[in-house]
Parts: C-alpha cells; sequence; structure tokens
C-alpha cells in the first residue's frame, strides 16, 4: 500500500554545511559510552564494575523498572570509568575498545519460524531492545505489550538532515529482512514514511505500508506523520525504530551477534568538509573531529542531533543512542547594537516578516546560538500554529503543561507529542519561550502521575 | 560601538547578580538591551533561534502607527486653522498639532514607563516591551484638547489597573490603551464628549465647531464632509484615527509583517458592512440610513480595527477564534453606534466587550477540538468482552 501525506505548516531552514556524500569507515575509536540520558525515563542499574573487561554483547546496565531490559557493550575492551553528575546520576558508562572484537553470540532463530514472543526475546537477551521507542512519550519499549503499529521515518527533514538513503545504501538488503521481521511481530502494521521527492531505495520495500510525506520541515517527525496516519489513543501504544536500527536488527538476527552500527553526518558552517562517518553507536565524537577540518577561529558548540532538538556535547564526549547527525555551529555570545530594529540584521533567519531574511535565503544560512532577544510573556498569538502541523493547539497544550494540569494536557494531545515536535516552535517564538522544556517536564509529570 | 559597550558594562556592574544595586538590575537591563541585543546565547531547547523578538514585534507595531501620528499630528492644526479661516501652511499646522500632541506622547510614556519599570523591579522580571505601543496608541485616541494630568491619571489606571493588576504584558483581559480611553471617557465626560472637544481649541474659540460626523448624525444635523474627507481623514476626531489611508498604510505592514491578524481585520470590516447594510435597508433614522460604507471610514472604526482589535493579548488565541471575535466587534460597534447615538465612540466599546468575551471564544474552540481528540478515543476503545 502506498499514500501520500502532504504536510503544509511548518518551516524548512536551509542550513550552511550540510555533508557532503562521502562516508568514511571509523576503525580506531578512543573510547565508546552508554548514555542513559539518551533514553527517557531510564535508571541504570549496573551490571558489572569498573575495570571490567567486556566484549561486544556483554551486559553492562539495565533498568531498574524491568530487569529483562539489558544494555550491552558495543565494543569489546575494558569499562574504564563511570562517570556520575549529581546525586552519583550515572552520566556516561565509558568503555576503552581493545580490538579484539571479541563477541558474544546467540544461537541463531530461523526466520521462517520466528514468532511475535521469539522475537521479543531475542532482542531482550540480545541488548537489542532499547532500539524501539515507544509512544506516547518517546521511552523504552515495554516488552509485554504488542503495539499497534510500529512506525519508521525514513525521512530527516531538521536542518542539516541527513539522507537515509545514502546510509543503508550498502544494507538495503538487511533493511528489507528487518522490515519482515517486524512485520511478523505486528502483521501489516508496519508503517514506513518517506520523502515523496526523493524516494530512493524505499519506495520498493515490501511488507510495509509506504507514505509518501511531502512539506517542509517537522513531516520528518513521526508524531507528525502518526498523526496524519492514525493518531495515538487513550492507552495506546506505538514503536518507532529509526532505520539504520531495522539494518541493526536483521544483522542481530541473521549473526546472532549484536550490531549496533551508526552512520553520523557531521555538518555544520564551521566544518569546511562536511561528511559522514561509519562508526558504532556511542563512539568518541573526537575520533570524527580529527578527520575534518573545523574552523576554529570562533567558538563552536557541539550538537548531538539537529539545531532545534540536539544536545549539546563537549567535543571529548561521546555521539548519542538514536541521531544520525551531529551538527557543529558557532556560538553567538556577541552583541548586536540595536539588533531588534526590524528590517536589519537579515543574515539571520527568520520566518518572521519583520526581517527581510526571507530575500537572502537561496545559499543557506549561516546559524549561531545567540538568543536574539530575551525572554518575554506571550503575548503573540498565532505564529506557534503557522509551524506546527497537527490537530493540536500548541500555545494552549504548553500553558497546560506550565499549569500542571493534567486533564487538560490530556485533552490537548500530550500523548501525541513529544519535546522535539516543539523544535520549531522554540525556535520561531517571539517571547522566546523554551517550548521543549516545558513539554517535556509536562511528561514528565504525565508519566509520574500515571504509573 | 566597542567603546560604548565597555562603558555599559562597567555602568552595570553594580547591578550583577550579587551586586550592591542588583534588585534594580531589570532598570538597567531595558535600556542596555535597548541599545544593544544581548550576548545571551541558548541553553536549553532550540539552539538557535529567530531573529524575531518582542522588541522587533513592538516596533514593527510602532513604525505601522507613525503615518497616521503624522497625520493627526497635521490634522489637529489644519483643523484649527481652516475653521478659523485663516491662512496657513502644512509647517503651520504641523506645528500647531505638534505643540499639542507631543507633550501628551510625552507624559504618556513618561507616566506609563514608571509604572511598568516599578513593576518590573519590584516582582524581579524584565521591563516588556508592550507599553511602548500602548504608551504611543494612548495619546492618539485621545481628544486634542485634554488636559496633560488627565492623560497622566488615564495611563497610570490603565497601567496599573487593566495590566499589572492582572499579572503584567500578556496576562491582561482588557485592552490596556482603551482602558485608559474609557477611563477617561467616563470620569471626565465633559472633555470626552460632545460637540466641543474634537477640534483644537473648539472649546475657548466660538468660531470653530468641534462637530464630529457622528455627533452631527446623531443630533439630526446635515453632515459637512465628503466621502473623500472621511477617507483622508480631514475631518474632525480624535487626534489619529480620522484618516483611513494612513490607517490603510498601517494595516499593510502590519499584514506582510504578520504582527497584526489580517483574519481580525477583515472579519471586523465583514461584521460592521454587513450590520450596517441592514440597516440601510431598515432605515429608520439618519443614524440607521448613513451609508455602510461611509459607518467603516468614520467614528474610528478604522483605527480600531486595525490597530486595537488586533492586539494579540486581548484578542482571541485561536485563529477560529479571530473570526469570530473580529466578526462580533464589526457587529456591535454599528449596533452600539446606532442604538445609543449618545456613544458614537462604537467601536471602542465594541473591542472592549470583545475583550472581555474573548477567552469565552477561544474556550469553547479548545473544548470542541478536546472533545473531538476524546470522541476518537472513544471509537478506538479496546473491545472489552
Amino acid at each position: 500500500m502506498t499514500k501520500d501525506i502532504r504536510i503544509s505548516r511548518g518551516a524548512t531552514i536551509n542550513i550552511k554545511g550540510s555533508a557532503e556524500k562521502i562516508l568514511t569507515d571509523i576503525t580506531s575509536l578512543r573510547s565508546c559510552a552508554i548514555k542513559p540520558e539518551n533514553f527517557f525515563n531510564f535508571t541504570p542499574k549496573m551490571l558489572v564494575k569498573e575495570g571490567a573487561k567486556v566484549s561486544i554483547g556483554t551486559p553492562i546496565c539495565f533498568e531498574k523498572n524491568d530487569s529483562r531490559i539489558i544494555f550491552v557493550s558495543p565494543v569489546s575492551g575494558t569499562l574504564s570509568k563511570i562517570i556520575r553528575g549529581d546525586r552519583r546520576k550515572i552520566l556516561e558508562i565509558v568503555i576503552e575498545p581493545d580490538f579484539s572484537n571479541k563477541k558474544i553470540s546467540h544461537k541463531v532463530e530461523n526466520t521462517d519460524s520466528l514468532s511475535p514472543e521469539k522475537i521479543k526475546n531475542f532482542l531482550l537477551k540480545t541488548g537489542s531492545w532499547p532500539f524501539i521507542r515507544q509512544r506516547p512519550f518517546n521511552v523504552l519499549a515495554d516488552p509485554d505489550i504488542i503495539p499497534k503499529a510500529i512506525h519508521i521515518s525514513a525521512i530527516s527533514s531538521a536542518p542539516l538532515g541527513v539522507d537515509y538513503d545514502f546510509i543503508l545504501k550498502n544494507n538495503k538488503k538487511d533493511f528489507q529482512s528487518g522490515i519482515n521481521i517486524l512485520n511478523t511481530l505486528v502483521p501489516g502494521n508496519v508503517n514506513l514514511f518517506i520523502d515523496k521527492d526523493f524516494e530512493g531505495f524505499f519506495s520498493k520495500i515490501k511488507n510495509a505500508n509506504i507514505f509518501r510525506v511531502s512539506g517542509p520541515h517537522p513531516s520528518g517527525n513521526v508524531s507528525v506523520q502518526i498523526q496524519k496516519t492514525n493518531p495515538i489513543n487513550i492507552g495506546e501504544k506505538v514503536w518507532v525504530i529509526s532505520p539504520e536500527d531495522i539494518v541493526n536488527i536483521a544483522i542481530l538476527f541473521s549473526t546472532g551477534v549484536y550490531s549496533c552500527k551508526r552512520t553520523i553526518a557531521v555538518s555544520g558552517s564551521p566544518v569546511s568538509n562536511p561528511q559522514y562517518f561509519k562508526t558504532t553507536i556511542g563512539s568518541d565524537l573526537f575520533s570524527m573531529l580529527k578527520k575534518l577540518n573545523i574552523d576554529s577561529s570562533t567558538q563552536n558548540r557541539y550538537i548531538n542531533g539537529d539545531v532545534f532538538s540536539g544536545i549539546e556535547v563537549q567535543k571529548d564526549s561521546h555521539i548519542d543512542f538514536y541521531n544520525n547527525l551531529v551538527s557543529i555551529i558557532p556560538e553567538g555570545n556577541k552583541h548586536r547594537f540595536f539588533g531588534w530594529l526590524p528590517f536589519f540584521h537579515n543574515k539571520i533567519p527568520s520566518l518572521s516578516r519583520t526581517s527581510l531574511s526571507w530575500i537572502f535565503g537561496s545559499k543557506g544560512y549561516k546559524v549561531d546560538t545567540n538568543m536574539n532577544g530575551e525572554e518575554r510573556a506571550l503575548v503573540v498569538t498565532g505564529e506557534m500554529e503557522k509551524v506546527f502541523p497537527m490537530d493540536i493547539y500548541p500555545m494552549q497544550l504548553i500553558k497546560a503543561c506550565m499549569a500542571g494540569d493534567i486533564e487538560k494536557m490530556e485533552g490537548l494531545g500530550i500523548y501525541e507529542v513529544i519535546p522535539e515536535d516543539f523544535g520549531l516552535i522554540d525556535y520561531s517564538n517571539t517571547s522566546k519561550i523554551e517550548a521543549q522544556e516545558i513539554i517535556k517536564e509536562g511528561i514528565e509529570l504525565m508519566i509520574k502521575e500515571i504509573a | 560601538m566597542k567603546f560604548l559597550r565597555r562603558k555599559l558594562d562597567d555602568l552595570r556592574y553594580p547591578f550583577r547578580k550579587g551586586g550592591k544595586w542588583e534588585k534594580f538590575a531589570p532598570a538597567i537591563n531595558a535600556f542596555d538591551t535597548f541599545l544593544f541585543v544581548p550576548n545571551h546565547t541558548t541553553h536549553k531547547g532550540s539552539h538557535i533561534r529567530d531573529s524575531v523578538d518582542l522588541k522587533r514585534t513592538m516596533s514593527t507595531v510602532i513604525i505601522a502607527l507613525l503615518p497616521a501620528l503624522i497625520y493627526g499630528i497635521y490634522n489637529s492644526g489644519y483643523q484649527y486653522y481652516s475653521q478659523l479661516d485663516t491662512p496657513f501652511t502644512f509647517l503651520d499646522a504641523f506645528i500647531h498639532g505638534s505643540w499639542k500632541i507631543l507633550p501628551m506622547v510625552f507624559v504618556s510614556y513618561f507616566v506609563g514607563l514608571t509604572i511598568e519599570f516599578i513593576f518590573a523591579v519590584y516582582r524581579g522580571h524584565e521591563v516588556n516591551e508592550g507599553y511602548l505601543v500602548t504608551g504611543l496608541l494612548i495619546p492618539m485616541i485621545m481628544p486634542i484638547d485634554i488636559p496633560l494630568w488627565m492623560v497622566a491619571i488615564s495611563v497610570a489606571f490603565s497601567v496599573v489597573i487593566a495590566k499589572e493588576a492582572f499579572g503584567g504584558t500578556g496576562m491582561n483581559i482588557l485592552n490596556p490603551a482603551l482602558t485608559a480611553r474609557a477611563f477617561a471617557f467616563f470620569a471626565y465626560p465633559t472633555y470626552m464628549s460632545g460637540n466641543k472637544v474634537w477640534v483644537s481649541e473648539a472649546s475657548n474659540v466660538d468660531a470653530i465647531s468641534g462637530e464630529t460626523i457622528l455627533g452631527s448624525l446623531a443630533a439630526g444635523e446635515e453632515i459637512k464632509y465628503s466621502v473623500a474627507e472621511m477617507f483622508y481623514g480631514s475631518i474632525p476626531g480624535s487626534i489619529a484615527e480620522t484618516s483611513v489611508l494612513y490607517i490603510l498604510v498601517g494595516a499593510v505592514i502590519l499584514i506582510f509583517t504578520g504582527v497584526g491578524s489580517w483574519r481580525i481585520m477583515l472579519s471586523g470590516i465583514l461584521g460592521a458592512s454587513l450590520v450596517g447594510y441592514l440597516f440601510n435597508l431598515w432605515g429608520a433614522n439618519p443614524l440607521m440610513s448613513f451609508s455602510w460604507i461611509n459607518h467603516l471610514l468614520v467614528g474610528g472604526f478604522a483605527f480600531g480595527i486595525v490597530f486595537m482589535a488586533t492586539d494579540p493579548v486581548t484578542a482571541t488565541q485561536t485563529n477560529k477564534g479571530k473570526w469570530i471575535y473580529g466578526f462580533l466587534i464589526g457587529v456591535f460597534c454599528i449596533l452600539i453606534r446606532v442604538f445609543n447615538p449618545a456613544y458614537p465612540e462604537g467601536v471602542f466599546l465594541a473591542i472592549l466587550l470583545m475583550n472581555v468575551f474573548a477567552p469565552t471564544i477561544d474556550h469553547y474552540i479548545i473544548e470542541s477540538n478536546i472533545k473531538r481528540r476524546r470522541k476518537r478515543w472513544n471509537q478506538n476503545l479496546p473491545k472489552i468482552i
């Protein structure tokens, strides 16, 4: 089945420094890390101690509330340190590779005799369960349920977005067999969302409902796609998997070894040769950055993910679990003389017509991290709706979250959104409201109150 | 610029966190951020931000107001000199108007901003830019001869009671500028209505009649002005509301920049036209038979619908709500004018009335969204046997 979806509201911002289609293999990592904060509402319990020798697939920690969900080592080597933050919260579990590639192999199941229970058990036992995220709230999936559907977005519409067709070009068969496995789990309910203007090999995928999406960002966000096709109702659960993890799951099922390949695009205006790297989930940033020419005359910000909803990291840190993108943009800690004058400073991209930036956008904007103003009371109305293509009143939902009004939040659609859907609102709103933060706090409140 | 920046940083030093004058930081911040957009960078949420901020939005409104204000200044002098029948130049008229109006603008900003600064320091938040627009709007909708102390008291009343009492910018129910006018209207009626207040010096000089068009209609007199004059604005009225032409220039700026809601403007015009047209058909008195097109041109309707009704804080917040809100303002404006000729200022009363009902309109629209969602949930409830 193929269907078209058109997203009309939103905005695509063309930023300088998109990655070239060059793929470099990273063979020698400095270190690799599991970062518990990559998983929403996750509290890790350690299974091994600092200094322990681990192989690929050795269980490292598990989820406090469900010991079946384990996290395994992506490389073989030594667990060198556990970095902790306030109240001994685990921030990073760092593993130093020894390049011996010792691995734990599991008995491969025959793909023809797979049942949903067998699939789930195999994913859990091999530590591949975290590849699956569950909506509402984007948490680790619940192994006890069969979801209503599984959604896969092969579109990256955010600025500096990656090209999944390019990332998966050598794994087309694996992708198909991954889809087949998922289709055994939820027969007929695997939904694959692809870019209408650039379908790539995805349009030929079988055993999935294919939706061809067109329109501006956030058309690549799964929440938007779900709402346009089969919105989440109260009590319903759906699963979301990113395209590269489908391949990881397929490789796991064919080899019996935990697969954690990750292709990362490192891009942004300070990088003169932005490109893709093939590496391992959680690998260190430095091993990629040293292969690039990065303008160091300015202070730069390194972001795991896109510029709207990514997470700031230090240069010597590690990549996150799910994203395929590292964005680098200059810091904007500069004053601008009379910078608030309308129709001046038009080089800064703006969705508002109080700036003439819409004339200068064709070659791509150079952005920085300046706030371009200060936080103010919510005054302007209607601007959030312009960039929010879902059947939800964003400003009212934000206000309900601020007030902590659970019933209102439910009614206004909190189950259908995750913070990243509010990235454009963060970016474009006049009052500089931290919408993503507010929604995140609202979701945390929901989880606390409802569980 | 670097020199200025250094000076400012020196000046700010005692206001830093933990500094001697930390409490008064909002005051110095207001001046500093006026000169320089601060060097703050993003810490959470989106890493990049739009260049638009409240200062930019509010200054766009001020730019949109300027054509009407400048014409209003000229028209004040023009009305005065032309009724006196003395020869005068453009400059004479402009200077006459400036002498009357600029002090009002100054008083309005001085009183209003002082109160805003006090509240900002007291509450420990930054000074919001909303008053920059309100402070200019208030003198623009006052009669030319209103004493400055009345302007001051009206401003103080509106900022304290209509705005800060509700929690400041973004929280108020009533449009502060219209509240100021309503306060003056009911507190000092002799200065705010009648046939002696709408032209400069009309109450002192017998040769000058300050009658407005709607005033003449209510009194059953002939109108002395042509439709063209109503459109260009060379008629008596509040300071800057007479010229539909220059208000339209402002409207174009507001709509193009997206700062003002075209939905409210358009639906307001539709509402007023419809009711005006129906009254034309009825035609029981001169106000009813006053052509519906002319209704749109006089009595500050254009100014109200372009600059007052579109105030995003007091208007409805949903797009659907904006259609209803604007339409009803148009309807009530003409109804008030026709059924109560003592209040030719129908538009300002209509907007204040709808300000009160705006949250209700939004409530029903949002409830319908919630109901729709709950209905979808109920249809998809898992079947329990």
